[in-house]
């Protein structure tokens, strides 16, 4: 293949003038960076609350949280971010109202957000669910026989084992959430990957550009991957090697 | 007033009934084993007292307080029963003493410190205090299962309730937990023990109770029970787990 790599371009100024072509990608890994972390604490807690509806003793919480995981894992993630963006705000005037009316990239970055969020909450919540069944039936008895209600026991009794459990397909799920976060580029939501796009039509840069935006993602996706196993080590629980044990 | 009374308690999974019509109580200060071969619904009967199975039919009556009726804090009336299981069930995430004040803090609103001392006092009794700072995967089975006692005990229970607590242990460590049962029981606290130590209920039961097929076979104080059973099934029962 012959190829003029020329990196120097990320140097160049763009057409607007005053900015370079780095700032560009550095402000596109901004919002990337910002839908990926609403969008996982919007994840983490209603994924945590569904999963737990999942497990409860009455047909109602464990029919919506079955009917919630279904709902979000059925419709393919493009298509949640088109109706997100296009479709519901139309059925919530106050909400249409402040869409058509604030700055364009909030509308999107709202979207995203709740998009990517509840989609990964959906996925979430499964592993929730299994964690909590995983553990042996008697430590939900024990909570309860000592007087701990059904909130109590799940606080300080299940979830801590259970999101122990977790941590690992947690972490793929996080790295699968900054991945996803590129989708918002077809909302128009200026992330990493869509400002890597406009670097490369604006310049025909287009491999220094994306081999930029893989870099960069990478980087993230480790990082996570870092994070996620130092929190992994910190909550072990000493000589408990297989989770929910009984002494065996 | 009994502190446990059982009132025709009939309880099913399904078709298949695993509780019939038992009917029996335990008195204040009273140890009482219940025995039986296994699938005879004696884990099932201890459990509803405080329940942890539901029942159907009949009802039970735990210090006045009936344990099916709705209106019962249920909560509340468990976190006066202390409950040993088979497994232990220790909490695998706490310490050992984080185990003790967990329900003392959340469930009787005792202060931290307050708590940790009675479980420290505790602790001391079932010779557990070196091990305050551990996690339950760093002990033994006869070791988790004296904090589990204690745990119960932490409570201040008016009751304590036992569910084949030494099966699970390796022979060796059977003792320590029974020598433990043995001290509450000779301090006068009420007990139902699940249990296959006849060893155990020759010491210290009042009354034995004989299960079979979840019918109530033999209710018979200790000497009665094991000078002449008078049902045939309690006869070969005990001809079987004597032999040795």
């Amino acid at each position: 293949m012959n190829y003029n790599w020329n990196w120097g371009v990320f140097f160049q100024e763009t057409p607007d003038g005053g900015t370079f072509y780095w700032e560009m990608l550095v402000s596109g890994l901004g919002w990337t960076l910002a839908v990926s972390v609403v969008a996982w604490l919007i994840a983490m807690t209603v994924g945590a609350v569904v999963g737990t509806m999942r497990t409860l003793d009455g047909k109602a919480p464990v029919l919506f949280g079955h009917a919630w995981v279904e709902l979000f894992r059925n419709i393919p993630l493009l298509v949640q971010m088109f109706l997100w963006y296009f479709v519901i705000p139309e059925f919530v005037p106050p909400l249409k109202h402040w869409m058509v009316n604030t700055e364009p990239v909030f509308a999107q970055f709202l979207s995203a957000v709740l998009c990517l969020g509840l989609f990964t909450s959906a996925r979430i919540a499964e592993q929730v669910r299994a964690g909590i069944q995983s553990l042996p039936r008697g430590q939900r008895l024990a909570g309860s026989a000592l007087g701990l209600t059904t909130w109590q026991s799940y606080r300080h009794v299940l979830l801590p084992m259970a999101f122990r459990i977790i941590i690992p397909p947690l972490t793929s799920e996080t790295m699968n959430l900054i991945k996803n976060s590129s989708i918002a580029l077809t909302i128009g939501l200026a992330e990493l990957t869509f400002r890597a796009r406009e670097l490369g039509e604006y310049t025909f840069s287009f491999f220094e550009a994306f081999t930029a935006a893989t870099l960069v993602y990478v980087v993230i996706a480790m990082s996570a991957n870092r994070v996620m196993a130092h929190v992994e080590r910190r909550v072990a629980v000493p000589g408990l090697i297989a989770a929910g044990g009984g002494g065996h | 007033m009994p502190m446990i009374e059982f009132k025709s308690v009939s309880k099913w999974y399904g078709s298949f009934q695993v509780l019939k019509d038992c009917t029996t109580k335990v008195e204040k200060g009273e140890v009482v084993v219940v025995c039986g071969p296994s699938g005879s619904g004696k884990s099932t009967l201890i459990k509803c007292v405080n329940a942890l199975e539901p029942f159907q039919q009949g009802e039970i009556v735990v210090n006045g307080q009936s344990v099916g009726d709705k209106a019962t804090n249920l909560p509340q009336l468990r976190s006066k029963i202390g409950m040993v299981f088979q497994h232990f069930e220790l909490f695998p995430h706490m310490t050992v003493i984080e185990n003790l004040n967990l329900a003392q803090v959340k469930v009787l609103g005792r202060g931290t410190e307050e708590a940790t001392e009675k479980s420290r006092m505790l602790l001391k009794r079932v010779g557990m205090i070196d091990h305050a700072p551990k996690f339950p995967g760093q002990l033994s089975g006869g070791q988790q299962q004296r904090v589990a006692i204690a745990r119960g005990l932490a409570m201040d229970p008016i009751a304590m309730l036992f569910d084949e607590p030494t099966s699970a242990l390796d022979p060796e460590m059977i003792n320590e937990v029974l020598d433990v049962m043995v001290e509450l029981a000779h301090e006068g606290m009420t007990m139902m023990c699940v249990t296959h130590e006849m060893g155990f209920a020759r010491k210290v039961a009042h009354r034995v109770i004989f299960m079979d097929r979840g019918e109530i076979v033999e209710d018979a104080t200790k000497d009665e029970f094991f000078g002449t059973p008078r049902s045939e099934r309690a006869q070969l029962f005990l001809s079987k787990i004597l032999q040795h």
